[in-house]
């Protein structure tokens, strides 16, 4: 017998990580409590360890051979299928972060739609920041030479806080387009959208380990993220500044390239995260 | 076999006037050092002093950091870019017209055959300064934006194994971009960057624009802590680069670092051998090695190995090592005592892990630092000769089956500065290029370079590139 709307009980989301493209609870068993605007509790999404985080170090390392190969064509399609998914999603996404971050319905979904559109934004890139940031150069002798953007290889992303959506989508979309794979900490105060979009990603062609989300202390994290050695580069836009020196300090281990960030739509959100390549050959016959 | 010996050809020393002691170049002008002391620079061929250098202290870097403030915020930010622009092309212009001069000092204080310092390191020099000046008035087109901005006052420190095409690397650029600076040249290698202060003169460049600090890794320390300092511009080892980056960490300082490399130089079965073979020896004994980019790992295909090796013994035991003035000669000195030692410890570590070590027969004069080109075959990956950088005349020779075993092994480091690739294959030719991990390939070449030509390296090998419109960007800030 059907129970009448006023009787039923909320099915509740468990809030996990997304590592390898599958979604395991924190390996050290840990949780933390995560509030609303209003201070009531939401939801206990895993507060990952330092163990979580080699692990999605390891699963992003292992896809980065394949997603750096694809073409950009193909990833520049999984990034507009992201949007697509994104876009049916909305709804969830506004519940979350009016929940989160207490804002209007207008603002919060404002908020959704321009993260659909960043990720629009972005998948138009992927074939296009070599054409831009790359050239041929007129060495004086008979080679030809030329330099091409590569990606870097692993990324850590520290999100910033509000708004959190859009700053965690903007963050991993430049990071990914051009072929890197990534690990990033949702904000510590603002995490349900990041594992919800989780779930977005896991249904958008993308292979397993290009993105890990890991939820949790960013304070925590970083001394780990910052002198792991299979990590190449940290966006480190979501840390004080106290961290971001911790960060740099670790980070001389393997000279990781670490930025900050003020803006989620520019060109530098993909260039910083990577490297230029010069190829020079001689020309004769 | 006929014998033709070569007769002596020296370079003159005659058109370089080197003075008993060198003062400290600040805002224009030669000044004692407030240190009040003066170290001695040598020429590395017969250990012979050449001159007295004033060693900078922190109060003399102090004068120095203000002098380029002052010049920065007075002058030389307010200039049109045009008119900056013109004084990069009058320093390239000096620089060709006294560029025998400047080769044979290079040579004397540096000890690098006067071939290279006569064809390569001075030219190229005039060269970076002359594509440099052009940028000046087209900033808005080096892809940091419409408005870009310089940081202000730069710091640079730069090594001992290029010494004036580094000052030209990194003074060019940071002055194209309305950067002003102060530059310290390695403590082995002074003379060079100081007849270049002699050319700021010469091309009436505002006092202050560019300072030149000598002395030793304390005065480079000063430079890098000095809070008046924006930017950070080095090259040298990978070691000092880590030093650097945990000193501005928690600063606004930006930093371009170019540090180490332990590059491998890939030799297919198709490939050119004869051609390869000079690829090999230009990959390693150019500059005795002293290079950071050096192919000083040689990956050769099993089914070469004996063929490769064989002739490169044979073109080996023609190269000339000898008096670096001697335009004959392949190979000059070492450029000091102490990488002498470095060569010869990790050479005895090679013999001591298993490697068959091979010597070019050439007799070493008795005076000055000197190193016989060698080769080291039966190397393993795991061998410090294949995993640290010597800086010397020195390959480690190791071999591969397949395409895909040479790249794992190429990338099996911590650098990721150069590489090269030999095979007649275009399609593999690009396979392996795009696989390597390293900011530059040479491809059936080595060891080439130019102003227009991004460089710098992945990895450990540092942050950033020099060179072209990338290495113009990195001295440039977008206005927002």
């Amino acid at each position: 017998m059907a129970v009448t709307p006023s009787q039923r009980i909320d099915v509740l989301k468990t809030y996990k990580l997304f590592i390898g493209g599958a979604f395991p609870r924190s390996e050290s068993g840990r949780v933390y409590s995560v509030k609303d605007s209003k201070g009531n509790h939401l939801a206990n999404p895993s507060l990952a360890s330092r163990k979580d985080l080699r692990d999605a170090v390891v699963a992003a390392r292992s896809a980065f051979p394949a997603w750096s190969a694809a073409t950009a064509y193909n990833r520049g399609q999984i990034l507009y299928r992201m949007a697509e998914m994104l876009e049916g999603r909305s709804e969830q996404l506004v519940t979350e972060i009016i929940a989160l971050e207490g804002v209007t319905v207008k603002s919060a979904t404002e908020q959704v739609q321009e993260s659909v559109d960043l990720l629009v934004w972005y998948a138009g890139w992927s074939d296009k920041i070599a054409t831009i940031a790359g050239s041929t150069n007129p060495v004086s002798g008979p080679y030809y030479n030329f330099s091409t953007p590569e990606p870097i290889g692993v990324v850590a992303i520290f999100a910033a806080a509000k708004p959190s959506l859009l700053n965690f989508v903007g963050a991993l979309a430049g990071v990914i387009t051009s072929g890197n794979t990534a690990i990033i900490v949702a904000s510590e105060k603002y995490p349900l959208p990041a594992i919800t979009f989780s779930e977005i990603m896991a249904t958008s062609d993308l292979p397993a380990g290009v993105v890990n989300v890991l939820t949790g202390s960013a304070t925590e994290l970083v001394p780990w993220a910052a002198s792991h050695m299979d990590i190449d580069a940290i966006d480190a836009s979501g840390l004080t500044s106290k961290q971001l020196k911790e960060a740099q300090l670790a980070g001389v281990a393997n000279l990781k390239r670490i930025r900050v960030h003020t803006q989620s739509k520019a060109p530098e959100r993909i260039l910083n995260y990577m490297e230029t390549k010069t190829v020079w050959h001689p020309i004769g016959i | 076999m006929s014998q033709f010996e070569y007769a002596p050809a020296l370079e003159s020393t005659a058109i370089v006037n080197i003075a008993e002691r060198y003062n400290l170049f600040i805002d224009g002008k030669f000044v004692t050092p407030k240190s009040g002391k003066y170290f001695p620079t040598i020429n590395p061929a017969n250990e012979k002093v050449l001159a007295k250098v004033a060693e900078a202290n922190s109060t003399d870097v102090d004068t120095a950091v203000q002098a380029a403030r002052g010049a920065y915020s007075k002058v030389w930010s307010k200039m049109p870019a045009a008119e900056r622009g013109k004084y990069l092309f009058r320093i390239a212009r000096i620089l060709q017209e006294r560029a025998r001069e400047f080769a044979v000092l290079e040579t004397l204080d540096n000890g690098k055959p006067i071939r290279e310092s006569r064809d390569t390191d001075i030219p190229l020099a005039a060269a970076h300064f002359f594509y440099h000046a052009g940028w000046a008035d087209k900033l808005q087109y080096a892809g940091v934006g419409d408005q870009p901005k310089p940081y202000g006052v730069v710091g640079q420190i730069i090594p001992w194994n290029f010494p004036m095409l580094m000052l030209a690397w990194k003074v060019a650029p940071a002055l194209a971009t309305g950067n002003t600076v102060v530059l310290k040249p390695a403590e082995t290698t002074s003379l060079t960057a100081l007849l270049f202060a002699e050319v700021c003169q010469q091309a009436e460049l505002p006092a202050g624009v560019v300072n030149i600090v000598t002395g030793a890794g304390a005065t480079g320390a000063d430079i890098v802590n000095h809070p008046g300092i924006d930017k950070i511009a080095f090259t040298g080892s990978t070691e000092v680069g880590k030093l650097i980056a945990s000193s501005i960490a928690g600063t606004k300082k930006g930093a371009t670092l170019e540090l180490g490399g332990k590059a491998a130089n890939i030799i297919f079965d198709d490939a050119a051998i004869d051609e390869a073979v000079e690829g090999i020896v230009n990959g390693i004994f150019f500059n005795q090695g002293h290079v950071c980019c050096a192919g000083s790992r040689l990956l050769v295909q099993e089914n070469i190995h004996d063929e490769v090796l064989e002739k490169l013994k044979v073109r080996m035991a023609h190269i000339r090592l000898g008096n670096p003035l001697d335009k004959n000669t392949d190979i000059g000195a070492i450029n000091s005592a102490a990488q002498l030692a470095k060569i010869k410890e990790l050479v005895t570590a090679g013999g001591a892990e298993g490697a068959e070590q091979w010597s070019a027969p050439c007799d070493l004069p008795g005076e000055g630092f000197w190193f016989a080109p060698t080769i080291f075959t039966g190397v393993s990956q795991t061998h410090r000769i294949a995993r640290e950088e010597i800086f010397g005349p020195v390959l480690s020779v190791l071999t591969f089956r397949t395409p895909q075993e040479a790249i794992e092994k190429a990338n099996n480091t911590p650098y990721g500065l150069s590489a090269g690739v030999w095979s007649e294959k275009g399609s593999k030719v690009l396979w392996s290029a795009s696989r390597l991990r390293a900011g530059v390939i040479w491809a059936n070449t080595f060891n080439k370079f130019d102003p227009a030509s991004p460089f710098g390296g992945y990895k450990e090998s540092g942050w950033g590139r020099e060179g072209g419109r990338h290495g113009l960007a990195a001295y440039l800030k977008a206005s927002n």
